[in-house]
């Protein structure tokens, strides 16, 4: 019997260490991914030092590299779906929760998360070979015509409808992120007592004075979270951005152009660059890349965290 | 006067509600509109193509006739070795945090850093795993391209496993700490059996997830025109071959690519119905 306990104790012991490994594992990992790539990068680092990040060269003939257009692609990009995707996954949130019929509720909530499940490289070629033509023929001609000729806006729609490029990766970002903030707002609001919406409508509030005035002063923080998330997944969305954004080295004020993505620049030139310093510049993009995600997912985290939290004490 | 400017206030705040009522049906039509037009595509596009020889055919020469079996035999050695790595970790990992360390500081640390590896860019893990296995070993290979693909579906299954064991209530635990059994038997006996389902769903959305990933692989698995016996060389797989034949200008390539791309999308909608429509759906994602 006493063999019994120890052999117990022992497989415990095992059992408990093992999965402390792995757990633990998940922390190297992260750890080893920042080390890794900044020893990549360090040949790019000594050379450029922090001129890499404001020049817009990219000429693997002469060496010479600099990260602001695959910066300015990134950012500008992200923004562009982050304009249109934040309403629009706020509407969906709110017609999950607050108007449609409960027969619905499911079957709309889990469309909505299969856009996520699709994969990019879908997305992709959909955007290439279906979006893209269409939006050059139809969609930019218009725009040109319409706001073409405003002062400051013109500038943004200029240029030859091409189909391809920083607006059409945005509007497709957007797309893709789309289900992701949607989802966390839904949960948000979910989790609003009933008894405050139900006291706000009870002294006559219409629905979209109790969602203005109760629902969002109460989630803002997790709403700001969702947003966070979804920044984070556009920032670093690889495969679609590559399909569609024309893989051009060149910053230009009108957004019909093509241009370059941090992640496109790595898919489409990691494996075919030659030279140390080539694949150590790619590599530091990779590390920019990490670190600007890093630090949106942890704002993004932190907040969503703190919801959390006050659930708990309030439960 | 005063009955005149209520009834105006009334009416824009019934115009306000009205207008963004309508606004936010519309929005839902919007997203749904999206992947209507994307499934609607890849059917017209793809079906066409799809026929039996796709599957037992290698990816051919431009010009020449042939199928995706290489790519797609590659593809399912390429996302079970991942899962096979990548699950095992994911749940010994989800155990210490739900059953370990539920309120250490550790734990918070650790969760904390897995939520971040979730949703960070895949092709950065792309990048580390070529510099880590792909320098070292000189060349591009299935193990690589397996370990990369391990990489993302090790965060989700800590995630859900975590979240699956914490639904586990913990008058279940102390009953059978009650009778005698030592932690392990706890464990892996009575909380793994109640929380068996959602685990399962881990994994699978983990299988889902990996089987469409492609920026991870550029680098590492790379691609091969031939039937691959290791995976100790490239290895073939679906998603880098959609993007080199839909990238290419020879037709029939792309042809083949909407064919991988109808069995790849519907092979992954399919897992998540199933996943959504005969298991515990893991409540949150992030």
């Amino acid at each position: 019997m006493n063999t019994r306990i120890q052999r117990g104790m022992i497989i415990d012991r095992l059992f408990f260490h093992s999965t402390r490994i792995f757990a633990w594992a998940v922390l190297t990992v992260i750890i080893a991914i920042v080390v890794s790539l900044f020893i990549g990068a360090a040949p790019s680092i000594r050379k450029f030092g922090l001129g890499f990040l404001v020049s817009t060269a990219w000429n693997p003939v002469t060496e010479n590299f600099g990260a602001l257009v695959s910066i300015y692609g990134t950012l500008v990009t992200s923004a562009i779906a982050m304009l249109i995707g934040i309403p629009v996954s706020f509407g969906i949130a709110l017609f999950i929760t607050e108007l449609c019929p409960p027969f619905l509720k499911r079957p709309i909530g889990t469309a909505i998360e299969l856009l996520a499940a699709i994969p990019s490289i879908i997305y992709g070629m959909w955007g290439l070979f279906v979006f893209a033509p269409l939006f050059g023929d139809y969609i930019q001609p218009w725009v040109t015509d319409h706001l073409g000729a405003m002062p400051v806006v013109g500038a943004l729609f200029s240029g030859p409808p091409l189909g391809i490029g920083i607006l059409t990766a945005g509007i497709i970002l957007a797309i893709m992120v789309i289900p992701f903030m949607s989802a966390v707002m839904r949960d948000m609001f979910e989790v609003v007592p009933a008894v405050l919406k139900e006291s706000a409508y009870g002294i006559g509030a219409t629905t979209w004075e109790v969602v203005r005035h109760v629902v969002l002063p109460y989630t803002k923080i997790g709403v700001v979270g969702g947003i966070m998330l979804g920044l984070g997944r556009a920032l670093g969305e690889t495969m679609a951005v590559t399909f569609v954004i024309g893989n051009a080295n060149r910053i230009h004020t009108s957004l019909f152009m093509p241009g370059n993505t941090i992640s496109s620049s790595l898919a489409n030139e990691f494996t075919e660059a030659v030279g140390e310093m080539y694949t150590s510049s790619l590599i530091e993009l990779g590390l920019i890349l990490f670190l600007i995600t890093f630090v949106v997912l942890a704002v993004a985290k932190f907040l969503l965290f703190r919801i959390a939290g006050r659930e708990g004490r309030r439960g | 006067m005063q009955a005149l400017t209520d009834a105006g206030l009334y009416r824009r705040r019934r115009f306000a509600n009205v207008s963004i009522l309508i606004i936010s049906v519309l929005t839902t039509a919007f997203g749904l509109f999206w992947l209507v037009w994307l499934l609607w595509t890849l059917l017209s596009q793809g079906l066409q193509y799809l026929d039996l020889s796709i599957f037992f055919q290698a990816t051919p020469p431009p010009g020449s006739n042939g199928g995706l079996g290489n790519a797609i035999l590659g593809s399912i050695v390429l996302t079970v070795v991942g899962v096979l790595i990548g699950a095992p970790a994911g749940v010994f990992a989800g155990t210490y945090l739900s059953e370990f360390a539920r309120d250490s500081k550790a734990a918070s640390v650790i969760r904390f850093v897995n939520d971040i590896l979730l949703s960070a860019p895949s092709i950065i893990l792309g990048v580390f795993v070529y510099e880590v296995v792909v320098v070292r070993m000189g060349h591009f290979s299935g193990w690589a391209g397996s370990l990369a693909l391990a990489l993302i579906a090790l965060p989700i299954v800590v995630r859900t496993t975590e979240d699956m064991l914490r639904l586990v209530p913990n008058s279940v635990r102390e009953a059978a700490a009650a009778l005698g059994a030592p932690q392990w038997k706890v464990t892996v006996a009575i909380v793994f059996r109640a929380a068996r389902s959602g685990i399962l769903t881990g994994i699978l959305l983990a299988v889902a997830r990996i089987s469409g990933e492609t920026a991870p692989l550029l680098f590492t698995a790379l691609n091969n025109q031939f039937w691959s016996h290791s995976l100790n060389e490239p290895i073939a797989n679906l998603p880098v071959v959609i993007f080199q034949f839909a990238m290419s200008p020879y037709d029939d390539w792309q042809h083949l690519a909407w064919a991988g791309a109808v069995l790849i999308t519907l092979t992954i909608l399919l897992i998540n119905i199933l996943v959504r429509v005969f298991l515990k759906t893991p409540k949150s994602r992030y």
